[in-house]
């Protein structure tokens, strides 16, 4: 066997998809840990079924993993992958539409069986109707190439020796991209090697088995190579959304010196934010797993009005539940962050996939006038950041903050530059201990420059003192029906709200050489691929300004003289146009909209396009 | 008695200045009359008391005790009580709700509560209707309650809230009456003692929207209708206490005359929740009598005790949270 000749790319695109039982999700996020460690830069887009089991070998159980790695600093998943590993007729099913002609398909050729072919809805096999010609594809035995390499480990079930298939594809593909197969080795030690030494022998073994595969067969001809990237010097680690924004919370307690309290109730995908910080107990992390979201909401409440770092997590229909306990956070003005992992449609919708719908709720979603601040992670390590600010903005202004994430920013994930703690920031809050008013504590008398009202937590002799949803009087807290004192509590609360935006950086604007007439205007989650469309089309030679907000409420000092500044503005989101309503309603700017609902991230290239037309139709 | 800090407190220091708004002859007045009188007695300091509520008449409750205290939305007060207790061990948390507040619109959060036996004492002020929102049937109103919103009578079966409660799985259950100081003050005693969730009914009579619905008991000097419960007491009543209560074979209780064998000894704190429920059952339609007092009170594990012990062991096993440690877990790689 001779050795291969080594092609360099710059960026590769790789999708894993097969049986939910596949074990795909591990396969990519193994895959992953190579390239991270090689010094690539990385984006992944896990695509979990609904469906916890759903029947083996359908359509709707396929599972996916998107891998984007590269030798430069990318911002998504990628669109299209360059690559297709399929591991049965429905996962070549259910993703070859995304698969560009000419691109590598690599399937398992023992899982194409008749009975899975119908499953799928096949009624010929693709492999041998030439319905693939047009890509480069290569047909592999997985399943028995895996067995055969795996006959001499005892303890295993031929079962079991089947399933480790998914570590072959991973050697091949380790292979086929000059990646070291010993962080997976290392990972599987760790996890298997005392609990069940035969399995880790039988995973180790595919994963060898099919790293040689590559080197002594016909079928691949070239390897590939792509080489690290130049990414800001420092200490990374790979880090999804839901991980980073645990890790923020965590971060948040100890820079403000309080317990930090979790209500929480299981939702996709936001469940995994309350399974993280159920582990880290040593930090004095209180989770509490609620009946209800409203009972989740309502126990960080109590919690906030004992003086803990109070956050409830959930996603849409849960966020809903909170509305009325986050009105009395308003009224009461303790902190709480509420974090809301959006993800698609109304009602259940699609829960494993992300969208955008829920800004306009977090918004306006509670009765009367209730502002509440707002802000967006952009990208899976920024959750870690947007955690950190939420927290910041509600311990400071005593305010429920929403925090929005979404499924695509929870699973995603990418290199994390690790921060140092220096650079964060101080969040200790100042509790009330004396009377404020001579002898008297008026729970409701003002900061002056935050009009943050004195958190007075149980325990603090002298300062007894009851606050509820009714309205009160200014600041002395006791219950008032009084129409002009009404008005000005409202007023107020308003004011505090709104004055968050001289707390906050400007919006910063990307435009290279200064002389766009275009700008987008994205918030949150779409940041990488609307960062990457601008790229692109400056790439051809035309310009574009980009702008992304990560506070929405308020928006930043300077949003409506970015606005003026542009000729045109377009406002891409997963959704049907919910900030456009809100900047063309506070601005009064023409801006046009570019939206999808497609429960998947928005498509750099297509959006690009679009952002091309309209730089061109001037 | 003195407080943590050594002063001695009256049941004046748990007035408050904000003037009391709830209708004259409102059985909530006596029921703050006796909560205020008896709060020195525990000895704790104001500062270290909260009192959380719903919404409704009787939650206004906190309003009127001069200790910390919230009065939050309907139904939720044992969820933000949860929340409270469970960050504060260190406080004395006291939730007040309603028949409506606690049964209809925040049952879930009730029955959890109480089956998770956080460490507070919840006080639901029955008055078998909706106060506050002007009279309409409540979840205890009667079958058959005639009310603005039920011209033609009420058509859902009434909870029992002791039977509820136990059900529940409470580890401790009493009942008082609105104007009975002495025996409401016995069973506050016991349920501050207790650790864990104490669950008290308490009979308040609304005389604008459901006059006299425990008129059978509030009014009984003679106590031909009440039936005290005392544990390790033989369970008795009467003008003469010449009636008792004994348990038949199936589990159900009838009533007999106290001279009879076989006369109940209350326990309360049986582990099987049976006899307290079989007492639950006992009432003014079906037995003459309606029992007032401790039905139940056993110990469990306190939710929030436990969640400390855990947070301890953690701390113990991983040692104390190390967050640059924590950030730089998992794989990382240098980019130089
Ligand atoms: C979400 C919500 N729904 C309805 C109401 C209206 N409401 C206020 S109190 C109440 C019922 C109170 O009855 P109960 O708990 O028995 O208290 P009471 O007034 O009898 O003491 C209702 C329905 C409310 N405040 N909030
Ligand atoms: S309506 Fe009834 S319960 Fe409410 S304050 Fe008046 S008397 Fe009391
Ligand atoms: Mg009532």
């Amino acid at each position: 066997m001779g050795i291969k000749p080594v092609e360099q790319l710059s960026q590769v695109i790789v999708r894993f998809a097969g049986d939910s039982g596949d074990g795909m999700q591990l396969t990519g996020s193994q895959f992953t840990s190579e390239a991270a460690l090689l010094g690539n830069d990385i984006s992944t887009l896990p695509d979990f079924p609904a469906e916890i089991r759903a029947p083996a070998g359908s359509l709707p159980g396929v599972s996916g993993f998107q891998l984007h790695f590269a030798d430069h600093d990318i911002l998504t998943p990628g669109d299209a992958p360059n690559v297709l590993v399929a591991m049965n007729p429905a996962a070549l099913k259910t993703n070859l539409a995304d698969l560009p002609k000419g691109g590598t398909l690599i399937v398992d050729a023992d899982a194409f069986t008749d009975r899975n072919l119908q499953k799928a809805g096949y009624a010929q096999s693709p492999l041998e109707d030439g319905s693939l010609d047009e890509y480069q594809l290569h047909p592999v035995p997985l399943t028995t190439l895996t067995v055969g390499a795996l006959k001499d480990v005892e303890g295993v079930t031929p079962r079991e020796a089947e399933r480790s298939k998914n570590m072959f594809s991973l050697g091949l593909m380790s292979w086929l991209y000059g990646r070291s197969i010993d962080p997976t080795i290392a990972f599987l030690e760790e996890k298997f090697a005392a609990k069940r030494p035969e399995i880790y022998q039988a995973n180790v073994k595919a994963l060898q088995a099919g790293y040689a595969f590559g080197e002594t067969t016909e079928s691949f001809a070239v390897t590939y190579e792509v080489k690290p990237a130049k990414l800001t010097p420092g200490r990374y680690r790979n880090i999804t959304g839901n991980q980073a924004l645990s890790l923020g919370l965590v971060a948040s307690s100890r820079l403000s010196g309080l317990p930090l309290f979790l209500g929480a109730y299981p939702i996709t995908p936001a469940s995994s934010i309350l399974e993280e910080l159920a582990d880290y107990k040593e930090f004095g992390v209180r989770t509490f797993q609620a009946e209800d979201e409203i009972a989740a909401a309502g126990a960080a409440v109590g919690a906030a009005f004992g003086g803990a770092l109070a956050i409830t997590t959930s996603a849409g229909p849960g966020v809903v539940l909170k509305a009325e306990t986050v009105g009395l956070a308003i009224m009461l003005e303790l902190p709480l962050v509420i974090c809301d992992i959006q993800r698609a449609g109304p009602s259940t919708g699609m829960p494993t996939k992300p969208e955008q719908g829920d800004l306009l709720m977090v918004l306006y979603g509670r009765n009367s006038e209730s502002p509440v601040p707002v802000v967006a992670a952009r990208s899976p390590s920024d959750c870690f950041d947007a955690a950190i600010e939420a927290c910041r903005i509600a311990l400071k202004y005593r305010t429920p903050v929403y925090l929005l994430s979404d499924a695509y920013l929870a699973n995603g994930s990418e290199p994390w530059l690790l921060p140092e703690l220096e650079t964060l920031p101080d969040l200790t809050p100042t509790f009330a201990t004396e009377p404020n008013a001579g002898d008297e504590f008026l729970p409701y008398l003002r900061d002056e420059q935050t009009l943050a009202r004195p958190w007075a937590v149980p325990g603090t002799p002298g300062l007894e003192h009851r606050i509820g949803g009714l309205e009160k009087a200014d600041r002395t807290g006791n219950i008032s029906y009084d129409p002009d004192n009404h008005d000005l509590m409202t007023r107020l609360r308003a004011q505090k709200v709104a004055g968050i935006a001289s707390d906050i950086p400007e919006l910063e604007v990307d435009d290279p050489d200064g002389d766009a007439k275009v700008l987008v205007l994205g918030w949150g989650g779409t940041y990488g691929p609307v960062a990457a469309a601008a790229r692109r089309v400056r790439e051809r030679g035309k310009p574009v300004a980009h702008a992304h907000l990560r506070h929405l409420n308020p928006l930043p000092r300077n949003t409506g003289d970015v606005l003026r500044r542009y000729e045109k503005v377009l406002v891409p989101e997963m959704n049907l146009g919910q900030l456009l309503q809100l900047v063309r309603a506070q601005f009064l700017v023409d801006a046009a909209g570019y939206n999808q609902v497609r429960g998947v991230p928005l498509r750099a290239a297509e959006l690009a396009d679009a952002i091309e037309a309209l730089v061109d139709s001037e | 008695m003195s407080d943590d800090n050594g002063h001695t407190l009256t049941a004046k220091d748990f007035r408050t200045d904000q003037e009391v708004r709830w209708c004259p002859g409102c059985g909530d007045y006596a029921i703050l009359a006796a909560m205020q009188s008896f709060m020195p007695e525990l000895g704790i300091a104001r500062e270290n008391t909260v009192f959380v509520s719903g919404i409704g008449c009787a939650a206004r409750f906190p309003y009127y005790m001069n200790t910390y205290g919230m009065h939050s939305i309907h139904g939720r007060a044992p969820a933000i009580a949860t929340g409270l207790a469970t960050t504060r061990p260190d406080l004395s948390v006291w939730v007040v709700t309603g028949d409506g507040d606690a049964l209809s619109i925040g049952g879930n959060h009730l029955i959890h509560a109480l089956r998770r036996n956080i460490n507070f004492k919840i006080l639901l002020f029955n008055n078998r209707i909706y106060g506050l929102t002007k009279g309409q049937y409540s979840p205890t109103s009667e079958l058959g309650k005639v009310t603005k919103s039920t011209p033609m009578g009420s058509l859902d079966w009434p909870f029992n809230p002791i039977s509820l409660a136990i059900g529940a799985e409470a580890t401790f259950v009493g009942r008082a009456i609105d104007t009975d100081k002495k025996g409401m003050t016995e069973v506050l005693r016991a349920a501050a003692e207790h650790r864990g969730s104490a669950f008290v009914e308490i009979f308040q009579n609304c005389p604008i929207f459901n006059d006299d619905a425990f008129e059978f008991v509030r009014d009984d000097k003679e106590g031909v209708n009440r039936i005290a419960l005392h544990h390790g007491e033989p369970i008795t009543w009467g003008a003469d206490g010449e009636k008792a209560l004994r348990q038949l074979p199936d589990g159900t209780i009838e009533v007999c005359a106290a001279s009879e064998d076989g006369v109940l000894v209350h326990d309360s704190s049986h582990t099987e929740p049976s006899l307290a429920f079989a007492l639950s059952r006992v009432t003014q339609g079906t037995h003459g009598g309606t029992p007032v007092g401790v039905f139940r009170n056993v110990e469990r594990a306190v939710y929030d005790d436990l969640m400390a012990e855990q947070l301890r062991v953690a701390e113990k096993k991983r040692g104390k949270g190390d967050l640059a440690k924590l950030l730089h877990s998992g794989e990382t790689w240098v980019v130089s």
